[in-house]
């Protein structure tokens, strides 16, 4: 019997163990919508913008190990996709995009709703396609998902027509794949793990810079045995925040811009660094030419492309992080590093900007650190972009494997809201705490109906600083305290909420914050929480933009400031000396 | 490290759309490219792709490795080491007059190139070889004043019965 290209869709989604889409209609996907109830297997959930349907996938796709698929009309609908298949493509999530085009006879005659996303998107994705005969439809859906789910995984945009939709055919599911160019490593090559291995029973001073791969490929349990068999201290990359616990010995926490000091004086002086399943972004490095100056470089990612890419490498491994660790597990020696520990524990002591100082207003790394006591870290933790990310990835204590949803390569202000979604829909029996800042949660505020729709039950909170704080910490310390555009009018959050028959508190007062957390985990659905914040409170340390990651700031401690910086930040200073008159309170 | 000439040799797919995933990554990740040429390959549904690249040795590694990524690249290689053929052909229009036109025809005849148009104030001569014939070629016949140069930039096979 033959199929409807939407039927011959839908078919293959359902063979490829599509349980829920995301997204939102309109004319040039009318006939796969039609075809929806046909398809009862399929939840469908209708966000509000595009963009919702994007980060939702991706949050999705990040907890299920699955791609995450969207649909979007023609024209605007898929350009309104775009953020979000640029953030699924900048950290490696899997995603199948759907988008309806034009019919075929008006393609390239500027139709109503026409947009050439399959070009507009050719930089942010691993592959796309345009479907021109409904025969290749299946095949081109089985590859996407293909293609979006192996090797390092990314996004995949199929741009089907909306006659393609309509035309018939009969429908096979292949069987084979067909791609010639499309090659995956997995196992590392047995000679590059020789010499791996080699390098880290002779190293003094190593550390482990651990990236996502490791969620990705699910290498916990392989992961751990590494750094505890040869005492590997771990330093993460923002998105290798739950990888290996939070609260272990070897954890040192965050490197980078806002990283943890005994991190980033860790990495400074390491005579080796073994990064796993990371990519050396700008914000983890700092400055490369000064990175790490001691360091030999092992590096062990499953996409070659990443090797030598931006820090040259000595000894590379290209595989996937389980097999390789595994492979590398058996090679490695028993170590201890005892004077090495002790002196990246000394760091961290020596860097009281870590504590939570005590204050009678309500301070974010407060709000975020009660959270985690709140739920013991048995919590999906997703954040927005800004302060509030950096305060969530340094105040929650990441126990839980995978337990930081956050988008680090794009930084999508707004990626929060919707991606809580995704991660919730995707794991209803985990509570999902979205950490939002008042900026960024206006950009995608509209799925608020989407959580009350489909009673998707998110705990927000809101970090409300009334600025769009992390620029603002950046006009403070590096454009003279000049606070350009960055004072926001806020509407009432709370009343917000109420509008979209989301129960909310607010809070303002430090004694109410553990009430608020503790009502919000009780309420059965999604539950909304506006804390207002000691307004210019900063995230230190900070490693001022093409510094090395040794000189970090810190107002606790501005003599560690070198000459150079003291030039730079003497705004910084002042503002330090105000706030010298801090106690530490709660130390993670 | 120094910026030298490297030549890539990509077998793509040949579908809609390559030649833009391939200009796009180059443009998107700032490599140069010198010239590229494509055209049939022995395989059917597949094209030989010709790549000059400027960049010192990690910079063309990057190269190497991005386009390896691209789906539609099925194999790509840097054969600028190994031993190479390399060959470019220009057709260039060059102007004659009565008293020029033998003088033309010598030069043309010396660097075993053909005359393929005679117009009464013209002669259009193609020519084959590497850039350097061609340069070399082109600066004699600038003498005579050129009308228009089309070079097809360089297309390139390892030497030897490997494949």
């Amino acid at each position: 019997m033959k199929k409807t290209g939407a039927q011959i869709l839908c078919e293959s989604l359902v063979k490829e163990g599509v349980e829920v889409i995301f997204g939102i209609l309109g004319g040039a996907v009318l006939p796969i919508y039609d075809t929806f109830p046909q398809y009862p297997q399929l939840r469908h959930i209708l966000v509000r913008h595009e963009q919702g349907a994007a980060h939702a996938a991706d949050g999705y796709a990040r907890v299920t190990h699955k791609a995450g698929v969207c649909i979007a009309t023609s024209g605007p609908g898929a350009t309104n996709l775009v953020t979000g298949i640029a953030n699924a493509y900048m950290d490696s999530a899997p995603m199948v995009a759907i988008t309806g085009q034009v019919a075929k006879p008006v393609i390239g005659k500027d139709a109503f709703q026409e947009t050439d996303i399959t070009g507009i998107t050719i930089p942010i994705v691993k592959h796309n396609y345009l479907v021109t005969d409904v025969a290749e439809l299946a095949k081109t859906v089985k590859e996407a998902f293909h293609i979006a789910q192996t090797g390092r995984p990314g996004p995949v945009l199929i741009d089907i027509p909306r006659d393609v939709q309509q035309e018939q055919t009969d429908f096979v599911y292949p069987d084979k794949l067909d791609l010639p160019g499309y090659k995956v490593v997995s196992r590392g090559h047995p000679a590059q793990i020789k010499k791996a291995a080699k390098l880290i029973n002779e190293a003094e001073q190593p550390v482990i810079l651990a990236g996502r791969g490791i969620i990705i490929s699910q290498a916990y349990d392989e992961f751990k045995e590494f750094a505890e068999k040869a005492q590997l201290p771990v330093a993460h990359t923002l998105l290798g925040l739950g990888s290996f616990p939070g609260n272990h010995i070897l954890d040192l926490g965050m490197v980078g811009m806002h990283g943890t000091p005994c991190a980033n004086m860790a990495v400074q002086n390491a005579d080796l660094l073994i990064a796993v399943g990371m990519r050396f972004d700008d914000r983890a490095t700092g400055n490369t030419r000064e990175f790490a100056p001691n360091a030999r470089v092992i590096h062990i990612d499953i996409d070659p492309a990443e090797i030598g890419k931006n820090i040259p490498t000595e000894v590379p491994v290209v595989g996937d992080i389980k097999s390789v660790l595994t492979a590398l597990n058996a090679e490695i020696e028993r170590r201890e590093h005892v004077d090495w520990l002790s002196q990246i524990e000394q760091w961290g002591y020596e860097h009281p900007s870590l504590e939570i100082r005590q204050s009678d207003e309500v301070l974010p790394q407060y709000i975020v650190n009660q959270i985690y006591e709140a739920t013991q870290g048995d919590a999906l933790v997703v954040t927005g972009v800004g302060q509030n990310q950096m305060w969530a990835a340094r105040y929650f204590v990441y126990t839980k494997p995978n337990s930081l949803i956050s988008a680090g390569g794009l930084g999508p202000m707004g990626f929060e809201l919707p991606a809580a979604m995704g991660v919730k829909v995707g794991c209803p029996e985990e509570v999902v705490w979205c950490v939002a800042g008042d900026g960024g949660f206006q950009m995608t505020i509209q799925e608020l109906a989407t959580l009350t729709q489909e009673n998707i039950a998110v705990k927000i909170a809101i970090i409300n600083n009334g600025y769009l704080g992390m620029v603002r910490q950046w006009q403070e310390l590096f454009y003279g305290r000049r606070y350009v555009d960055t004072k926001l009018w806020n509407p009432d959050f709370v009343k917000i909420a109420e509008a979209y028959d989301i129960p909310g508190l607010r809070v303002t007062r430090r004694e109410d914050v553990i009430p608020a957390i503790q009502k919000a985990m009780e309420y059965p659905g999604p539950f909304l929480i506006d804390f207002l914040v000691e307004p210019e409170e900063n995230i230190y340390p900070i490693v001022p933009p093409g510094e090395s990651l040794a000189r970090f700031f810190e107002p606790s401690k501005p003599e560690v400031l070198e000459e150079n910086l003291k030039d730079q930040l003497q705004n910084a200073l002042q503002n330090a000396k105000k706030v010298k008159n801090k106690t530490p309170m709660t130390k993670k | 490290m120094t910026n030298t000439e490297h030549t890539l040799v990509a077998l793509v797919e040949d579908k809609p759309g390559v030649l833009n995933r391939i200009a796009s990554l180059f443009r998107r990740r700032s490599f140069n490219i010198k010239s590229l040429a494509v055209g049939g390959s022995e395989q059917p549904g597949l094209s030989r792709m010709t790549i000059v690249a400027v960049g010192d040795s990690a910079q063309i590694e990057q190269v190497r490795k991005q386009l390896d990524k691209l789906i539609n690249v099925v194999k790509v290689s840097d054969i600028t080491e190994g031993d190479m053929v390399a060959r470019e052909l220009a057709l260039i229009k060059v102007k004659a007059t009565a008293s020029t036109r033998n003088e033309i025809m010598q030069i043309v005849d010396i660097f075993r190139a053909n005359i393929v148009d005679v117009a009464p104030g013209s002669l259009t001569v193609e020519v084959t070889g590497d850039e350097d014939k061609l340069d070399s070629l082109l600066g004699l016949l600038c003498d005579f004043g050129v009308k228009e140069v089309s070079r097809t930039g360089r297309i390139a096979l390892t030497r030897g019965s490997s494949s």
